[in-house]
C-alpha cells in the first residue's frame, strides 16, 4: 500500500470539487474549520464530532521526568493536553479499509 | 462544541452560503480525513495537527468478566498528534 501525505490543499480539493466553490473559497473555509476547533480547544472545552471522533482537553499535573540520555532529573510543569478518540464509525472504517 | 454548533458558526460568518452548503463544506472535510486514514494514509494538518495510523500486534486478551483468555488479532488503529501550534495555545502561550 502507497502510503500518502493529505494536507490543507487536499481537503481544499475535496471541498472543491464537492461543492462547487472556488479553489480559494474552499481552502478559506478549510481554514476557517480548523480555526473554530483550535479556538474552542484552546479556551478547554471540549469538541465532539458525531461520527469523526472526541477532541478533549486533559491537564496534566507536575512530575518528575528524566533525562533519558544524561539520567538528570527535570521538573515537568503541569500543562493542558489534547486527546482525540476516534469515533466507532472511524475505527471501523480504518480497521476494514486497512486489511485487504 | 457538537458538529451542529460549529456549522452554524461557519454558516453565521458566511452569509452567502447556506446552511445546506456549510454542512456539505464541514462534512466533506471530517469525511475526506476519514477516507484517508481507511486508505491508510495520513493526514497532516500544521498547527492543528496530524491523523494517521498505527498498526496493533495481535495479542491475547482477558474477557474482564470471565477471565477467559481470548486471541485478539492485529489491527489498524486511528492516531491523532496535537500540533505544535495548538499544544502552545492550550498552555496559554
Amino acid at each position: 500500500m502507497s502510503e500518502k501525505t493529505l494536507t490543507r490543499m487536499d481537503l481544499s480539493e475535496a471541498v472543491f470539487r464537492e461543492v462547487g466553490l472556488s479553489r480559494n473559497e474552499s481552502a478559506q473555509l478549510v481554514e476557517s474549520v480548523l480555526q473554530h476547533l483550535s479556538d474552542v480547544l484552546a479556551s478547554g472545552e471540549t469538541v465532539k464530532i458525531s461520527s469523526f471522533g472526541t477532541f478533549s482537553v486533559r491537564d496534566k499535573s507536575a512530575r518528575v521526568g528524566r533525562n533519558p540520555k544524561t539520567g538528570d532529573e527535570v521538573p515537568i510543569s503541569p500543562r493542558r493536553v489534547l486527546t482525540f478518540r476516534p469515533s466507532h464509525l472511524m475505527k471501523d472504517r480504518v480497521a476494514a479499509g486497512a486489511k485487504r | 462544541m457538537i458538529r451542529s454548533e460549529l456549522i452554524q458558526k461557519i454558516a453565521d460568518e458566511n452569509p452567502h452560503l447556506t446552511q445546506r452548503h456549510v454542512e456539505r463544506i464541514v462534512n466533506t472535510v471530517f469525511e475526506e480525513i476519514i477516507e484517508a486514514l481507511a486508505k491508510g494514509d495520513r493526514v497532516e494538518l500544521r498547527g492543528f495537527g496530524a491523523f494517521s495510523v498505527k498498526a496493533r500486534d495481535a495479542r491475547v486478551g482477558r474477557n474482564p468478566r470471565t477471565g477467559e483468555a481470548v486471541e485478539v488479532e492485529d489491527k489498524k488503529v486511528p492516531f491523532f498528534k496535537t500540533g505544535k501550534l495548538l499544544r502552545d495555545r492550550l498552555n496559554g502561550k
